[in-house]
């Protein structure tokens, strides 16, 4: 899993029927210090997340095993909003 | 399966219910000489290893194998514990494949 930020969102009125009611983000994989690495990644939303926050995204196939998401067609999903990362100095 | 140093934690409250329970850890991973190697990856522990560990992860939809295999999201999983690194051995030469 990686941790990532919210950048935005995605809104798409035709697709595929499996993904209806799924919420669409923009996210940008991020270190654990928090400072922004490049690109981004299109995940869906299984936990209610919000513009900014700090949250979990698990990619690969087992983005499908998350509850609610049976059978979707998605490889990138947000299921956990992060609280706190700690992380030891070397 | 690949070798890591566990670095640090992760808490999220909020969280997909089929994580519920489950401890969320940093992992650092590393080469045969044990030297980090890549990003730090944030892996699912299945097996109660803590804070400085040496550890090895497995990536992928076999990471959800420890668990209920099909109800937990996760591509990063930690499968066990190095009992001492001494027993990691590469004859001080390269990266081993």
């Amino acid at each position: 899993m990686i941790i990532a930020r919210i950048l935005g969102t995605v809104v798409s009125t035709q697709k595929d029927e499996r993904l209806v009611g799924k919420k669409l983000l923009i996210v940008r994989p991020i270190n654990v210090d928090g400072t922004d690495t490049s690109g981004y990644v299109v995940a869906v939303d299984t936990v209610g997340a919000g513009f900014h926050e700090r949250v979990l995204v698990v990619a690969g196939s087992s983005a499908r095993l998350a509850q609610g998401m049976k059978d979707t067609p998605v490889d990138a999903a947000i299921v956990g909003v992060i609280d706190t990362v700690d992380v030891m100095k070397d | 399966m690949q070798l890591a140093r566990v670095i640090g934690t992760v808490v999220a409250t909020v969280k997909n219910d089929s994580l519920e329970g489950r401890k969320l850890l940093v992992v650092q991973s590393l080469n045969a000489n044990l030297e980090p190697q890549g990003k730090p990856l944030v892996a699912l522990d299945a097996i109660g290893a803590g804070t400085g560990e040496l550890v090895f992860w497995c990536r992928g939809k076999e990471a959800s194998f420890p668990f209920k295999r099909e109800d937990t999201p996760t591509d990063c999983t930690i499968v066990a514990i190095v009992d001492s690194e001494s027993h990691v051995t590469n004859n001080g030469k390269g990266r081993r494949r």
